[in-house]
């Protein structure tokens, strides 16, 4: 078997398990934000519901509209807030205590590897970082799973994808995924599984793993996963998991896949999604002349302190240029309170960019960084569809935080090399 | 599910994704009228005053794709659509219509040839699909019998079975 079909097998409590078979899973974490889990108070509540099965199984992170914006979503959230404290949802991560689901979540020690994770946001495919199956699903899947423990799946095909030889400077794992959208495209991978393997894949840290699982989502994907190895365990063993004995399984050497996918990282410059969608990719030399209005550097995708010191080295003693914004919201707590010990933060601000508390915010269009008509954005996000960040003339770029960085000081979109960075071993 | 929908078609293409049908902006609010009148606002600004209710919604490849958002589904619904008919479905767009009993229909052939306007009458019991403005029948991937069975009980919170299991 491959991993993806072990996962199943092991959580319906079966031997083996094919492609197209549908079977019921127990699921280990059952994730919510407060977006999903407020349509799926609703739903339980109109449905008769009352009791949650398992409720230290649930993990409710706020991180759409947190801080809340309005008094809408003020609403939205205290209704969330009511609903914890009446199941007694032990696991409930307020603002100011978290950040984005998608990096909270692992840096807390609530994914493992071979876990089932199903998540009210379709970013949960994040935790395949982790080698977990994360699957994103709707807030009924998510009242089904608080109810039950359980939900079903249909076993999916699994795509390989590889990654061979050395990246050039200023390539990241952005570039990696982007170029799998480039060559996929869109539906690539619908109603598929993802393995990634190659020694450029376990050549990457923490963050390059979430960034690389995190936009299998824009393939369509099911889950994307990176098996678990001695990175894995050592970032899990700085959590409250710490001496926890993991599942290590890999795929079967006689494993079967749909197809295997193979790119050679050797030749690749940095990637760039245009407008208005993400597996509109191009090198970013050739584009010529885009004039930028804002830069976005946050995200589940790229906005952890990983992220923010690539930014920063570009930034570094230099100012962002007159004609742009810069925003920049570490993904996490955590992201920003080591971005400030490390002196990110001050870099950020003496450039001139703005540097805001962990948010979702501007990435699916909330707040925080609303772009307007025929505004350029290049974004460290993973979404650049009409409307995603605010006007649907608005034209986002997708790039890795070098780009993003590079493209603020010179107000166009910008190939890092054009910036003197000393290279530092 | 009724056994049969009849309809106007509003036609749209590939690819469309869940912050076209509900812009994230919206993704707040809960009162059904106000989210119909944003449904596919940044694709057609005009179309929940356009659409009637009734009307089918014929797409290409990859019906759905991108965001989680339940309310993708629930606002095409509050806006009067009766059924989205697409080549393919995103998955987890797909697996939200089946949940909250919206009709969705997977036919890879009838898009082409379809116009907007073009009256369409979708037969579940046979499984057909027909453009009765062009008289062309076409056939739809039918369901597998585990999501039929959702189908049938009007949504996966009403299937008694699965949430005993
Ligand atoms: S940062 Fe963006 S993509 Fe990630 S969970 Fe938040 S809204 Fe979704």
């Amino acid at each position: 078997m491959n991993l993806v079909e072990k996962i199943f097998a092991k959580h319906a409590g079966k031997k083996s398990v094919v492609p197209g078979e549908i079977i019921m899973a127990e699921c280990d974490v059952i994730m919510g934000n407060d977006l999903s889990t407020s349509l799926s108070i609703d739903i339980f509540r109109e449905n008769g519901f009352k009791k949650v099965l398992y409720p230290d199984k649930l993990a409710i992170v706020m991180s759409h509209f947190v801080p809340a914006k309005d008094i809408m979503t003020a609403k939205l959230c205290q209704k969330v807030r009511d609903w914890v404290k009446q199941h007694k949802i032990k696991n409930y991560i307020e603002a100011g205590k978290g950040g984005i689901e998608h990096v909270v979540l692992p840096d807390e020690g609530f994914i493992k590897p071979c876990d089932l994770i199903v998540g009210g946001d379709s970013h949960s495919v994040t935790y395949g970082a982790f080698g977990a199956a994360g699957i994103g699903i709707g807030s009924t899947d998510l009242v089904f799973a608080w109810v039950t423990g359980k939900l079903w799946f249909k076993v999916p095909p699994v795509i390989k994808i590889i990654y061979k030889g050395k990246k050039a400077r200023w390539v990241y794992a952005k570039d990696m995924i982007l170029l799998a959208l480039r060559e996929l495209t869109s539906s690539g991978a619908l109603y598929k599984g993802i393995e990634f393997d190659g020694e450029a894949v376990a050549g990457l840290d923490i963050a390059g793993r979430t960034t690389l699982a995190n936009m299998t989502a824009e393939l369509g994907a099911k889950c994307g996963i990176i098996k678990a190895d001695q990175k894995t365990i050592d970032h899990l063993n700085k959590t409250r998991l710490k001496g926890t004995k993991f599942d290590m399984s890999s795929a079967d050497s006689d494993a079967k896949y749909e197809k295997i996918v193979e790119f050679d990282l050797t030749k690749i410059e940095p990637q760039i999604a245009q407008p208005y969608s993400p597996d509109n990719v191009c090198d970013v030399s050739d584009l010529k002349r885009v004039k930028v209005n804002q830069v976005y550097i946050g995200s589940c995708t790229n906005g952890r302190v990983e992220d923010l010191r690539i930014a920063a080295q570009l930034l570094k003693g230099k100012k962002v240029h007159s004609d742009v914004r810069m925003i920049v919201t570490p993904a996490s707590q955590n992201a920003y309170l080591s971005a400030i010990n490390e002196g990110l933060v001050q870099i950020f601000i003496e450039a001139g960019a703005a540097v805001s508390t962990p948010t979702c915010g501007a990435c699916l269009g909330g707040f925080m960084g609303i772009v307007g008509p025929k505004e350029v954005c290049v974004s460290t996000t993973n979404r650049n569809y009409p409307g995603r960040m605010g006007d649907r003339e608005a034209l986002v770029y997708l790039a890795n935080p070098a780009v993003a960085a590079a493209s603020a000081i010179t107000g166009r979109i910008t190939h890092p090399e054009e910036i003197n960075v000393p290279v530092t071993v | 599910m009724s056994k049969t929908i009849k309809g106007k078609i509003w036609k749209f293409k590939d690819n469309i994704n869940t912050d076209v049908i509900i812009p994230g902006r919206y993704c707040h609010l809960t009162d059904l009228n106000e989210l119909a009148k944003h449904c596919m606002e940044d694709d057609d600004p005009d179309f929940a005053k356009k659409v009637s209710s009734g009307d089918i919604l014929l797409a290409g490849d990859n019906f759905g794709c991108g965001s989680s958002r339940e309310l993708a589904p629930i606002t095409l619904k509050a806006a009067g659509l009766s059924c989205v008919i697409a080549k393919s479905f995103a998955r987890i767009f797909y697996r939200n219509s089946i949940n909250i009993g919206f009709p969705i229909v997977e036919c890879t052939q009838a898009y082409d040839d379809a116009s907007v306007g073009d009256t369409f009458e979708i037969d579940f019991k046979s499984g057909t699909v027909t453009n009765t403005t062009k008289k062309k029948n076409y056939k739809i991937v039918p369901f597998p019998d585990f999501i039929e069975q959702i189908v049938k009980s009007g949504g996966l919170l009403k299937c008694k079975d699965l949430l005993s299991q």
